[in-house]
Parts: C-alpha cells; sequence; structure tokens
C-alpha cells in the first residue's frame, strides 16, 4: 500500500505551510504520515535537524500519546507540546493518517502559534484526505 | 505505506525487524549501521530501558540508491519484543512496508518464536494486512551459538514450526558476527521494492 503526491500537490502543501508558518517566524515545519514518512519540510534556514529521526520518533510519541489518550477513556489530547528553553515542537494531527509537527522559539506565542497551525490544517486537509480515504 | 514524492522523486519505505524478546533484532541493526556507516548519514535512534532492552524501536535510515529515476530511502525499525510491550509492538508496524521475522534458534526459545509470529500476524490483522501478502522473510538467528555448545534447533525445525505453509525465503545468520545478516536485508529490500513497483504499475 503505498500513496503518492505530485509536484502541484507537493507545491501547494508548501507554499500553505510557507505562508502561514515560516513567514510568521516558525523554525522548522514538517508533514508526516502515521508511519514516520516525511511528506514534506521546511525551515527558515537557520538550523538543520536529523529529520528522518525526528519525523520516525514523532510518529512514534504521537501513537504512544493516542494509546494513553484511549486508556484514559479519552479520544484524543487536543494540545500535544513540548517546551524547551529555546525550542519547542507542537503536534497537531490532520486526518487519521498525517501529522503536522512545528518547531519554534519563544518569540511565537503558543495560542498565536495554534491558530496559524489550524488555519494551515484547515487547508492541507483538502489535499491530503482524498490521499488515503478508504484504502488505509 | 510506502510514500513517493514526485516532486524530488525519492520513495521512503518502511522495513520492521520483528521477532521474540532477545532474538537479535537491535543486533541486526547495529550490525548494519557498522557496516554501512559511510552510507548512513544520521545516528541509529533507540529508545531503550536501562537493562538495555529495546522500549519502543531502533530506528535506522539507510539509502539504498537510484532505481528507475527514484532514490530509495529504506526506514529500519525493530520492534520491541518483550510480550508486554504489544501496544508499542503494534505502534511500530503502522504503515509497514516489509518485515523481517528475527527467530531465535536456541532450543529453548522454539515457544517464543511461535507466539511472536501469531502475534505478528495478529498486529498485522489491526492494519488489515496479513502475512499472505506483506513482502517478509525469516532469519534463524544465533546460529553460531552451536560453536559453544549450546542446543540450536536444527534449520528444518525451525522451517517446520514458522515456514511450512508460506515457504518464504530463510537465512540461518548470526547478528552478532554479521552472518547473512547483509543477505537478509538485501532480500528483504528487493522483495519490497518489487511489490511496490508492482503496485504503481
Amino acid at each position: 500500500m503505498s500513496y503518492t503526491l505530485d509536484q502541484k500537490q507537493l507545491d501547494r502543501i508548501e507554499d500553505i505551510l510557507k505562508a502561514d508558518l515560516i513567514d510568521n517566524g516558525v523554525r522548522c515545519v514538517f508533514l508526516i504520515d502515521m508511519a514516520g514518512n516525511i511528506v514534506t519540510n521546511l525551515d527558515n534556514g537557520e538550523k538543520q535537524h536529523d529529520i528522518y529521526s525526528l519525523a520516525a520518533l514523532a510518529a512514534g510519541n504521537f501513537g504512544a500519546v493516542s494509546a494513553m489518550a484511549k486508556i484514559i477513556g479519552e479520544n484524543e489530547f487536543s494540545l500535544l507540546f513540548h517546551k524547551g528553553k529555546k525550542e519547542n515542537i507542537h503536534f497537531n494531527k490532520i486526518s487519521s493518517e498525517f501529522l503536522l509537527i512545528t518547531i519554534f522559539g519563544n518569540d511565537i506565542s503558543l495560542g498565536f502559534l495554534r491558530l496559524k497551525v489550524s488555519e494551515s490544517v484547515d487547508q492541507l486537509k483538502g489535499i491530503l484526505e482524498p490521499l488515503t480515504s478508504g484504502h488505509m | 505505506m510506502a510514500f513517493i514524492n514526485l516532486k524530488s522523486k525519492i520513495i521512503q519505505v518502511k522495513i520492521v525487524y520483528y521477532g521474540p524478546g532477545r532474538g537479535g533484532k537491535t543486533t541486526n541493526l547495529e550490525y548494519i549501521y557498522r557496516k554501512f556507516h559511510q552510507r548512513i548519514k544520521s545516528e541509529m535512534v533507540t529508545v531503550k530501558t536501562h537493562g538495555d532492552r529495546t522500549l519502543f524501536f531502533d530506528f535506522l535510515p539507510f539509502d539504498i540508491g537510484v532505481i528507475n529515476g527514484y532514490q530509495i530511502k529504506i526506514q529500519l525499525y525493530t520492534v520491541p519484543g518483550q510480550v508486554k510491550y504489544n501496544a508499542t509492538r503494534r505502534l511500530v508496524l503502522r504503515g509497514v512496508d516489509g518485515i523481517v521475522f528475527v527467530a531465535d534458534a536456541m532450543a529453548v526459545r522454539r515457544e517464543k518464536n511461535i507466539q511472536s509470529l501469531k502475534n505478528l500476524q495478529e498486529n498485522l490483522a489491526s492494519y488489515k494486512k496479513n502475512l499472505q501478502t506483506i513482502p517478509w522473510v525469516i532469519q534463524y538467528n544465533k546460529m553460531d551459538l552451536v560453536e559453544q555448545g549450546i542446543p540450536i534447533m536444527a534449520v528444518e525445525l525451525l522451517e517446520h514450526d514458522l515456514n511450512r505453509q508460506l515457504k518464504r525465503p530463510s537465512f540461518a545468520a548470526s547478528a552478532l558476527k554479521g552472518t547473512n545478516v547483509v543477505a537478509t536485508l538485501k532480500k528483504i529490500i528487493s522483495l519490497t521494492v518489487a511489490s511496490i513497483r508492482k503496485e504503481l504499475l
């Protein structure tokens, strides 16, 4: 079972992420699937991360947190966020198969980030949901 | 589920090493990491407990070069083998494209191998996948222990227990010494890539 994204779809995804997130001060954004594959990643050019390892761990972490939610009787947790001294990481589910991860500094408030992420997610859903409906 | 990026011409493929606890799944990845470290740009990621057992998974990204104009990125994972970690084992299997089942050839582990293979079938079923259709191979690990006088099952017995019906490619191996580790890896990569190509055409 595989899925494919073409140049036009990926350009559209990158345009959305750049306009909503990178241009608003987010350092790094990843769109990944729940298997840990990277669909796309953008950054502001300041730092390079080991993106493949990050994606694998992020997908695992998200899966583990979702499983914990179910055990305590929650369908899912609405806010998934890790705070560091300088860098913070935020997870947002797009659909049952895709996840948006943002890395940002303390110059952006969590509230603003969540607003911008949620605007991106609404647009991304239109592109990603038809891809995986039914066969995954 | 493999992801094919038509813009950057990259295919990402997920291969999971599955099998009973202490069977040598992590040792397989460690050998691959040592052997091919020039080709592997990042560190091997491991999430372990204090006792050095795999808690969540090990992860090793591996570039195998270009096939038909597409760069193939293989992502190798292991699962935690211990019975109690089934929830995390199931998570790692999500979106799997190919599997290496690492069986432990020590005679005392006979039942554990059978249980683990059954557990793999159950976990695959939760993603609507099964061993009849997914690419997978078997590795009979720890064959070198025979030199130390430790009772080892014969390949015929292991085949009878684990591979009687499905007849998948199997390898007698030693992950510690590296015997057949690369052969196992090559076989699963070629089966998995062939299956993705078939799906695309």
